[in-house]
C-alpha cells in the first residue's frame, strides 16, 4: 500500500528533521534514493519552486514530492505525514507549558529564551539581507553591492516607519516590492 | 463566524502570502495574530519560535500549532495547522500537475527579486518591534548580542543557543534568589 508507505516515510522526516523546511532535504534525498518516487533532478526543481511559491518551504516540498509519487492524494498523505509528529509534540509541550506557566522557574527560563529567539530571527533576516545585497560579480569574481536592492530595502523600511503608511498590512509591502522588482527588472 | 473557522481562515491567509517559510511568516503573524486578533502576546510568539526551532518539524507548522492550541485548545491547534498547509497543497498541486517550471518565467524572477527584499526588511522590522518585549535589561541585551554574533559567525544548530539561553535565564533566577535570601 503506497499511501501507507508514503505517510510513514514523511512521518519519519517530520519526526527527525529539526530546524525548519530545508532540514527536510537530506531525508528527501534519502527517500528518492531508496524508493525512486522522484528523481534528484526533480528534487532540485522542487527546491526552486518551493522557495518561490507561498507557504512553508517544508510543506511545499512534501506536497510536491507526494504529488510526483502518485497524485493529489499522495500530496495530501505526504504532507499530513510530515506534520503529524510535530503537531503531536507541540500539543504535548503546550499542555505541559500551560500547567507550569506561572512557575517562576519556567518564567526564568523563558526570560532567557526570548532574547535568544529574537537574535535567531534577526540573524535569519540579516543573512538573507547580506546574501541579497552582496551579489557575486561573475566577471570580476568580487562581491559587489546591489544598489537597486539596497534602495528598495531602505525605501520599504522608511514606509514601514512613516506615520501614514506604517499601518499598512505586510502583504501590501510585499506587493509593492514585487511590482518594483518587475518594473525595474530586478535580479538580472 | 465559527471561531475554529476564523482560526483556520486566518492561517490559510497567512500561508498563502508567506514567501520563504517560517521566519518570513513572522511579520504577518505579528500583525494578524498579535495586533489584530490578540490571540497570543509578543512574548508568547517569541517563545513559540524558540521552542519551534528546537523541536522536530517545520517551524511554520510548529508555530501555527502553538498559536492554535493557545487560542482554542487541541481542535484549535489542528485548525490552525490545516489552515497553514492548505494554500501549499493547492498551489503546489496545480504547479506540479501543469508540469511547468514557473521559475523559468522572467517576470516572476523579477517579482521575486523584489519580494526577497521585502521579506528581509519585514523580518528585521518585526524583530525591532519584538525586541521591545524581549530586550529589557543588561542581561537580555547581552544574551541577544552574544547569540546574534555567534549565529552570524559560526554555523551551529539553533538548539544550542535556545538551550543555552534557557539555562542562563534559570541561572540568573537562582543567583537572584540566593541574593535575596542571604
Amino acid at each position: 500500500m503506497i499511501y501507507l508507505q508514503l505517510f510513514y516515510e514523511f512521518f519519519k522526516t517530520g519526526l527527525f528533521a529539526v530546524g525548519g523546511g530545508l532540514a527536510t532535504l537530506p531525508f528527501l534525498y534519502d527517500i528518492s534514493d531508496r524508493f525512486g518516487w522522484f528523481t534528484e533532478s526533480q528534487l532540485a526543481d522542487m527546491i526552486a519552486i518551493s522557495e518561490s511559491t507561498p507557504g512553508a518551504i517544508g510543506i511545499n516540498m512534501s506536497t510536491y514530492a507526494g504529488f510526483l509519487t502518485t497524485n493529489v492524494t499522495g500530496a495530501v498523505v505526504a504532507t499530513l505525514g510530515l506534520i503529524t509528529p510535530s503537531v503531536v509534540i507541540v500539543i504535548l509541550i503546550s499542555r505541559v507549558l500551560s500547567r507550569f506557566q506561572n512557575d517562576q522557574r519556567v518564567q526564568a527560563v523563558f526570560y532567557g529564551l526570548r532574547p535568544a529567539s529574537t537574535a535567531l530571527i534577526a540573524s535569519a533576516g540579516l543573512s538573507v539581507m547580506s546574501m541579497d545585497l552582496l551579489q557575486l560579480d561573475q566577471e570580476q569574481l568580487i562581491e559587489r553591492v546591489d544598489w537597486m536592492s539596497l534602495a528598495l530595502a531602505v525605501g520599504l523600511f522608511i514606509l514601514m516607519k512613516y506615520r501614514l503608511t506604517k499601518h499598512l498590512h505586510p502583504i501590501v509591502f510585499i506587493l509593492i516590492a514585487a511590482g518594483i522588482g518587475i518594473l525595474f527588472g530586478m535580479g538580472s | 463566524m465559527n471561531k475554529y473557522l476564523q482560526l483556520f481562515l486566518t492561517f490559510a491567509k497567512i500561508g498563502s502570502v508567506t514567501f520563504g517559510g517560517g521566519y518570513a511568516m513572522l511579520p504577518i503573524l505579528e500583525r494578524d495574530v498579535v495586533e489584530r486578533h490578540g490571540w497570543v502576546t509578543r512574548e508568547e510568539l517569541l517563545d513559540y519560535y524558540a521552542i519551534g526551532q528546537t523541536t522536530p518539524g517545520i517551524i511554520a507548522v510548529n508555530t501555527a500549532t502553538f498559536i492554535g492550541y493557545k487560542h482554542l485548545g487541541v481542535i484549535g491547534a489542528i485548525s490552525a495547522t490545516l489552515g497553514i498547509i492548505l494554500p501549499s497543497l493547492i498551489i503546489i498541486s496545480i504547479i506540479a500537475s501543469l508540469l511547468v517550471n514557473i521559475t523559468d518565467s522572467e517576470m516572476l524572477q523579477h517579482a521575486f527579486a523584489g519580494i526577497r527584499v521585502s521579506v528581509y526588511v519585514l523580518i528585521i522590522h518585526a524583530v525591532i518591534k519584538l525586541s521591545k518585549s524581549s530586550l529589557k535589561d543588561w542581561f537580555t541585551i547581552s544574551l541577544f548580542a552574544i547569540v546574534l554574533l555567534l549565529t552570524l559567525l559560526v554555523n551551529m544548530t539553533p538548539v544550542v543557543f535556545v538551550v543555552g539561553a534557557g539555562v542562563c535565564g534559570y541561572l540568573l533566577y537562582v543567583f537572584k534568589k540566593r541574593g535575596e535570601s542571604s
